[in-house]
């Protein structure tokens, strides 16, 4: 008799436990978790200049964690930053480890299989050349003919070629491409306007520009773990709000950089609605 | 010729085998300028490099102790480095300091590229040479001499054309090298068949089809050279001369 007592209350245990699952697996809201928890984990670059990278006490600043604090100011929680990189992003989002991920990625429609990529674009980079001041250079045509340093197997290499006529340089690294723009091997030096403007903040670079306009944006992507539907609208909802207000533009100049052509962009566009 | 063209767009369509270099004006263009380029370089480097192994073969029995302790160290100095830092080091160390005064660099990649590896496959054409050289025989050198040849006449007209048979073999074996070697100056960015290659293979993401391609051509420009070297090594055979 005790025995089968002890067996019934097995059962009708694990019975209360199987059936509380399914409820469990419906209430998959991120949102209500970080609420109760009362912080939001973001996960952010740590080395990318000005986007998330160590201030000289050892605490992440930049862009990113800037537009993080935002979110958790919102939602009346405590900020905790994650650093992340490239290769572990995206993992760290969908094992949990994160709640959000606001860390330079690049939208691409294979990421978009393994997070949620939110919509509206919070950001993009476009292509630019960096030149020296001397070269007074106004336009994407004045470069027709003219050597241009280039980073082998960029997705923008052969369209600048095709429609500016420009000679390439192509070279593996960013070091080889800036020794041989110093050395004058070329008259520019075409990649991502963000990698450029982040490199103008040093002062090797200081009798260079960025003079003419950016074309051909690349969308970056905040992402949210595949299947929260609430958070991605909230997160939707928070894009639209920053570049209605002008708060991407905002922390750029806070940054010391000169504004993004896609931040620009946004802020016109969403004041246009 | 545009069917011909289009052909291989409907290859791609059917069988997923993207070869843009055939239906794709620009890759076409591009991927042409580059075997071109790499049959320039190959020819300037051989030409230079046989020069600099015919006369550094001769300074070689200089009477100067310092003229043999230059050589010495040039001939060390290209054949323990690896071709491609040497490349690095004319291009980004050596010409980042060599500018006109207008702020323009003074030799372009492509003359560093020419002038690199034709040092390097030099040091290698000098030992070549020497080799040759060593092997006529010094009895055939005191007849020349007794002749009242002069030292130069000697190398000129007796000396370098035995020595010249002796060593082909192992010459064109060298050039064939240098051949393939012209393919690493794409790391300063010389247009040159491996750089159009890759360029086309990152833009159009067809790595297998490109990398076939190129394999096919450098099998087929080191194939004709070494059937012409075959062919002229069997013209300059001496009868009765060896074996």
């Amino acid at each position: 008799m005790f025995k089968s007592l002890t067996v019934k209350l097995a059962a009708l245990a694990a019975g209360a436990a199987f059936s509380a699952l399914p409820l469990a697996a419906q209430a998959q809201n991120i949102m209500d978790q970080i609420k109760q928890r009362g912080t939001l984990v973001v996960g952010v670059k740590a080395d990318y200049k000005p986007y998330g990278f160590r201030d000289p006490a050892g605490k992440i600043v930049g862009i990113e964690p800037d537009l993080a604090q935002d979110v958790a100011t919102k939602l009346g929680v405590k900020l905790e930053l994650v650093p992340v990189v490239s290769s572990n992003r995206m993992q760290f989002l969908d094992q949990g480890k994160i709640d959000l991920m606001i860390a330079t990625m690049n939208d691409k429609p294979d990421r978009r299989k393994v997070v949620y990529i939110v919509e509206p674009s919070y950001y993009a980079s476009m292509t630019n050349v960096l030149t020296l001041k001397s070269n007074k250079l106004k336009d994407w045509n004045e470069l027709k003919g003219k050597k241009v340093c280039m980073i082998q197997g960029a997705w923008y290499n052969k369209k600048l070629q095709e429609d500016y006529g420009m000679e390439a340089l192509a070279f593996k690294g960013t070091a080889e491409a800036f020794s041989a723009l110093k050395a004058n091997n070329c008259v520019g030096f075409a990649y991502d306007d963000t990698f450029i403007l982040a490199s103008l903040l040093e002062p090797e670079w200081k009798d260079y520009e960025m003079p003419l306009k950016s074309i051909l944006e690349d969308p970056w992507g905040l992402a949210v773990k595949l299947g929260e539907e609430n958070f991605y609208k909230f997160m939707s909802e928070m894009v639209k709000e920053w570049h209605r207000s002008g708060r991407i533009v905002a922390l750029e100049k806070k940054y010391g950089m000169a504004n993004t052509g896609y931040a620009l962009q946004m802020q016109t566009q969403f004041n246009k609605k | 010729m545009e069917a011909f063209y289009l052909w291989w767009r409907w290859l791609y369509d059917t069988t997923g085998i993207n070869l843009t270099i055939f239906y794709d004006a620009f890759d076409r263009t591009r991927f042409v300028a580059g075997f071109f380029t790499t049959l320039q370089l190959s020819a300037s480097c051989i030409f230079l490099s046989v020069v600099i192994g015919v006369v550094g073969a001769w300074l070689q029995g200089s009477r100067l102790v310092i003229t043999r302790h230059l050589l010495y160290w040039y001939i060390q100095f290209f054949r323990n480095t690896p071709p491609l830092v040497q490349l690095y080091f004319f291009y980004f160390g050596v010409g980042a300091l060599l500018k006109t005064p207008g702020g323009e660099p003074m030799v372009s990649n492509v003359a560093w590229a020419t002038l690199g590896l034709a040092m390097y496959a030099g040091a290698f054409n000098i030992e070549i040479f020497r080799s040759g050289i060593e092997s006529v025989p010094r009895a055939t050198l005191e007849a020349a001499q007794s002749f009242g040849f002069s030292r130069l006449q000697a190398y000129r007209h007796i000396v370098l054309p035995l020595a010249f048979r002796v060593c082909l073999p192992a010459l064109n074996n060298n050039l064939v090298n240098l051949v393939k070697t012209t393919s690493i100056a794409y790391a300063i960015a010389v247009p040159e068949m491996l750089y159009v290659a890759s360029q086309i293979w990152s833009d159009s993401n067809n790595v297998k089809e490109m990398m076939n391609v190129l394999l096919l051509c450098y099998v087929a420009l080191v194939g004709v050279f070494v059937y012409v070297m075959n062919r002229w090594e069997r013209a300059m055979k001496m009868p009765g001369f060896g074996a």
